[in-house]
């Protein structure tokens, strides 16, 4: 359907409904709701340090205009000025003493102005700040900290993959003792929570002498049971015969696997592969458990990193958070189909 | 081609016994159809022959090599199943051609191969068409080009067309006929319609419950069946069975009908308990001095070139009566019955067949 008949979409052709109405406003309540932080969050990114601490806050990006003046090295910022008969004029401010203003016609920058604060009104205009992404991956190596996360999700997500893959064909095309407990067991590490496992696994990956390397936030998670569950769901719902007829058909294990039960999995593993990618481009705890120096940092990391315990770098952070966002959003654009049409297939057939 | 030689095969699954030591030759080249109801284990014996399911013991062997242990990749059999089992993400080369990849013969090997099966099979407007975009009977027709591309020892075919329209089944059951004059092959079929038994089979198996019941031709397990369940499973419309006894002068009486001399009465005693078989086609119409017996009729279905005609006797035993020709008779009338003496089938109390010769 062209989105253009969807978005006027009714009940009855040509007439408005009470529940039309009703339903359009819940949905744009919504869209409010889910759309409204992200904008936010684009639009402070552009937003000068001075403008993200003004109160009341602005939507848009907006900072005072200012004026180079004759006699003064600074750019002047602008005010326009009511003055005492009335008029309003456009002063450029050069120093302000307690409720007192001091300023000058930029046109005449000799004679100076006096008149009290409340009666000046900032010039202000629109202005992107593009510094607040530029100077993060000039000073801080924001390039590498995106290069390791792009590894690390790209490579976690094949181990991830292939090995879920595996285990899922043994535990739903095979049949053998203990079939079922092995499953539970699988099942059974969901319960365990990361912050419970995380000083055991560091201890292992630490005698491994991987610390400080990808390998270190790519390995440990690459076998996640929720793979193993969703696959396994799937291809029971592949028909037997398909199976029994490869092995008709001479095919080893090892082709069946290859050739017949992944290419059938294909949705299910696309909804692996968008899940897999989420979690490891924003995994945050354990990659800042294992990954101490900077060359090796993640995106993640590399954003905590704007965080200190007396200051934040405000602006860098939303700046490179919009950063940090665009590829997983990338991802879902390009594969919303395969989540809803995988989803829906996972399981219940 | 090869021949199948089974010994005391055993199947069960935990306390269920679903074959019950079958043993079997089947010679090569043979055509084999398994008959028998739903639940008889003759698509178990298929898979047990195919290497998809172990047998709890036997053995079986496939041209004079015990094959019991090995696996179904191992066996060199080819299988059709009753849902054709196509690869649905491959197109048809695809498919027909996938066992040949994993034999590892040459391309121009496989190519010609495959050319030459959908050829054969009429599938080649279709070759790089995925199942999903074929008819029943085409997909049908790709399954079992995918059996014969492989030249394998025995094909076996699990109920192929029971998923097809009447249509289709006759006009495939017939090309399979011609498929099996063509190549050759030992072929074994399993089947719980006794038409495609009857009309594919040199030889017949009739399974029920887990064991053979009678091998044989199929005109042989018509004209001569061992026991009731035969008698019963093989024809249609079904035989008609009749309580009755044998009388003191050696002859038959079947209930509902007067004293039959009938040569097989002899092998009896005088006042045994039986059961009489006979065929609808050898119950006549007669007129009403040569009549056995007079019953009332309750369904006629006329199909042009022969009638049947559904009865009850007078003492309420339902009788078919198959009629060569067109008859008047209609609903509620009463007709005059006359049973052929020499197409009695008698069974005694045990469901054995007596039989004079």
């Amino acid at each position: 359907m062209a989105s253009r008949s969807l978005l006027t979409l009714r009940r009855a052709p040509g007439r408005l409904d009470w529940t039309d109405v009703v339903t359009y406003a819940y949905l744009a309540l919504g869209v409010a709701l889910m759309f409204g932080p992200v904008l936010w969050l684009v639009l402070s990114s552009f937003k000068t340090p001075a403008a993200l601490l003004e109160f009341p806050p602005s939507l848009l990006p907006m900072a005072q205009k200012t004026v180079l003046v004759e006699g003064h090295e600074r750019p002047l910022e602008l005010y326009d000025v009511t003055m005492q008969d009335g008029t309003v004029r456009r002063l450029a401010q050069i120093r302000r003493v307690g409720i007192q203003a001091q300023l000058v016609d930029p046109a005449d920058p000799k004679t100076v102005i006096r008149v009290p604060i409340e009666q000046r009104q900032p010039v202000r205009e629109m202005a992107f700040a593009v510094s607040n992404y530029t100077e993060p991956l000039r000073i801080f190596d924001f390039g590498r900290f995106f290069g390791n996360s792009v590894f690390v999700t790209v490579v976690a997500t094949l181990i991830t993959l292939l090995i879920n893959s595996m285990a899922a064909f043994a535990l739903s095309i095979y049949e053998f003792r203990g079939k079922n407990a092995a499953l539970l067991m699988v099942i059974g590490t969901l319960m365990i929570p990361i912050a419970i496992i995380l000083a055991p696994v560091f201890l292992v990956v630490t005698q491994l002498g991987m610390n400080n390397s990808l390998w270190a936030v790519i390995l440990p998670g690459a076998a996640t049971p929720t793979g193993v569950f969703l696959l396994r769901q799937y291809m029971l719902t592949l028909p037997r015969d398909l199976i029994e007829a490869a092995r008709m058909d001479k095919a080893s294990e090892w082709r069946i696997y290859a050739r017949i039960v992944l290419p059938l999995t294909l949705p299910a593993l696309a909804v692996l592969a968008i899940f897999s990618i989420m979690w490891r481009w924003n995994e945050f705890l354990w990659p800042l458990a294992v990954l101490t120096k900077s060359e090796v940092y993640t995106l993640q990391i590399g954003l905590n990193a704007f965080q200190g315990e007396l200051q934040t770098q405000w602006h860098y952070l939303l700046a490179m958070t919009v950063v940090t966002l665009l590829p997983v959003t990338l991802v879902f654009v390009f594969l919303q189909k395969f989540i809803t049409t995988g989803i829906a297939n996972t399981g219940m057939k | 081609m090869a021949g199948l030689k089974l010994t005391k095969i055993c199947k069960s699954y935990g306390r269920v016994d679903v074959l019950r030591d079958i043993d079997l030759e089947v010679p090569d080249g043979a055509f084999v159809v398994f008959v028998g109801p739903s639940g008889c284990g003759k698509s178990t014996l298929l898979r047990a022959i195919a290497g998809l399911e172990r047998a709890t013991s036997g053995r079986i062997e496939i041209d004079g090599r015990d094959v019991t242990d090995e696996r179904a990749s191992e066996r060199g059999l080819a299988m059709v199943f009753q849902s054709y089992a196509l690869y649905p993400h491959m197109s048809v080369r695809q498919n027909i051609a996938f066992a040949l990849e994993n034999m590892r013969l040459p391309r121009a090997e496989i190519a010609a191969r495959v050319a030459r099966a959908a050829q054969m099979l009429r599938l080649e407007p279709y070759l790089d068409r995925k199942p999903g975009a074929l008819s029943g009977g085409q997909r049908q027709r790709v399954a079992i080009g995918r059996a014969v591309v492989r030249d394998p020892k025995i094909f076996l075919f699990d109920e192929p067309l029971s998923n097809l329209d009447a249509e289709l089944r006759v006009a495939t059951r017939k090309e399979l006929a011609a498929l099996h004059a063509e190549i050759g092959g030992t072929m074994i079929y399993v089947t719980h319609d006794q038409v495609e038994a009857m009309t594919l089979a040199d030889r017949i198996v009739v399974l029920n419950a887990g064991r053979i019941e009678q091998t044989g031709a199929p005109l042989d397990l018509y004209n001569r069946p061992e026991n009731r369940f035969v008698a019963g499973f093989i024809g249609s419309p079904r035989m008609n069975f009749l309580k009755g006894a044998t009388t003191q002068d050696g002859r038959i009486a079947a209930q509902g009908f007067a004293p039959i001399d009938a040569p097989v009465a002899r092998l009896l005693p005088a006042g045994a308990a039986c059961e009489i078989g006979i065929r609808p086609e050898h119950v006549h119409l007669v007129d009403a001095q040569a009549a056995d017996a007079t019953a009332k009729v309750e369904l006629v279905e006329r199909l042009g070139g022969e009638s049947f005609l559904y009865v009850r006797l007078a003492d309420g035993a339902p009788l078919t009566v198959k009629s060569a020709e067109q008859t008047p008779a209609r609903r509620g009338d009463e007709v005059a019955l006359r049973l052929d003496p020499a197409h009695l089938h008698l069974f005694d109390e045990a469901g054995r067949a007596r039989r004079l010769d």
